[in-house]
């Protein structure tokens, strides 16, 4: 960690970066990752595409993962299983917010849940459940 | 402009390919670059190019994940308008994908989504996600959608 909080790890794909995905904060040391409302998520008109809704809450649960795994001082690579989401609420076109929640972490997979929010932290827009495989690179033999 | 785009007139047939160039001009859609492949009585084909924004990672030239799931939403709702024969404000209310392979590098990924059934208040679809051959899957979808409104107004045929 360096002194403002922030992992020396990248937690940001290509893809959540140019979205306009940021870390918006740490809480307990886990990142809550934000997207503003930007025309690149909007869906409905004034209201955010359920995909962007789900890459915001995929890119929380990597991020997550890639934190908990750096921390642990193991290398892997982190490949989907799948992702199942429950829309709850129509998202408005403003700043919503994911924080994951790691359930297992397996040797080979993990299983990882996700809010995401507005205003109303206790009022979830939408939530997920994912399975991560984590592809470990095994230290060479001798 | 959106709200008196010809699509979304109730009144008006859905055609796919004629609304595609509404629904894919702007916001997240239009981000990703989507475009129109084709489509059936009760299915769609669109089309996400490859582009290096859309990279999961910095290992494999690939496609993320996060932008499969969007284009397979996409797809799923307008099997769904294509299907009803008619524009109707729908909301996705639960969506599972299955990633069974990474697409390959720099390879568009193409989403052909089936609307196979339809009730006055939800409609369910199934989907694929490939990258050149549909036998060869880099992902499956099975979403359910909720009405805003309702499918079978009075005086609209039953189906």
């Amino acid at each position: 960690m360096t002194e403002t909080g922030e992992p020396e790890i990248d937690l940001l794909s290509h893809y959540a970066r140019s979205l306009g995905i940021e870390v918006s904060g740490f809480e307990d040391g886990v990142p809550v990752l934000c997207v503003s409302g930007i025309d690149a998520i909007e869906g409905r008109p004034g209201h955010f595409h359920g995909g962007a809704t789900s890459g915001l809450m995929e890119t929380a649960a990597y991020a997550l993962l890639r934190l908990a795994l750096h921390e642990r001082g193991e290398q892997a690579q982190l490949k989907p299983i799948n992702i199942t989401v429950q829309f709850l609420a129509a998202a408005k076109k403003e700043p919503l917010f994911a924080k994951a929640r790691i359930t297992k972490l397996g040797r080979r997979s993990a299983n990882v849940t996700v809010e995401a929010w507005q205003e109303e932290r206790d009022r979830p827009r939408a939530s997920a459940v994912m399975n991560v495989m984590i592809a470990r690179s095994e230290p060479e033999a001798t | 402009m959106e709200k008196e785009a010809p699509h979304r007139d109730p009144a008006n047939v859905f055609d796919p390919e004629k609304a595609a160039p509404f629904l894919f001009a702007g916001g997240h859609p239009g981000w990703l670059g989507l475009t129109y492949l084709g489509h059936g009585e009760d299915w769609t084909e669109i089309r996400l190019p490859w582009r290096e924004e859309l990279m999961g990672d910095d290992v494999r030239r690939v496609i993320a994940s996060g932008p499969i799931f969007s284009m397979l939403d996409m797809g799923g709702g307008i099997a769904i308008w294509t299907r009803a024969r008619r524009f109707v404000p729908i909301a996705t209310l639960d969506m599972r994908v299955d990633y069974q392979r990474p697409a390959g590098e720099r390879a568009d990924v193409i989403a052909r989504c089936e609307c196979y059934r339809t009730t006055r208040s939800a409609a369910f679809v199934r989907g694929i996600a490939h990258d050149g051959d549909p036998d060869d899957p880099v992902a499956t979808m099975a979403a359910v959608y909720m009405t805003i409104g309702d499918f079978n107004p009075a005086g609209a045929k039953n189906d």
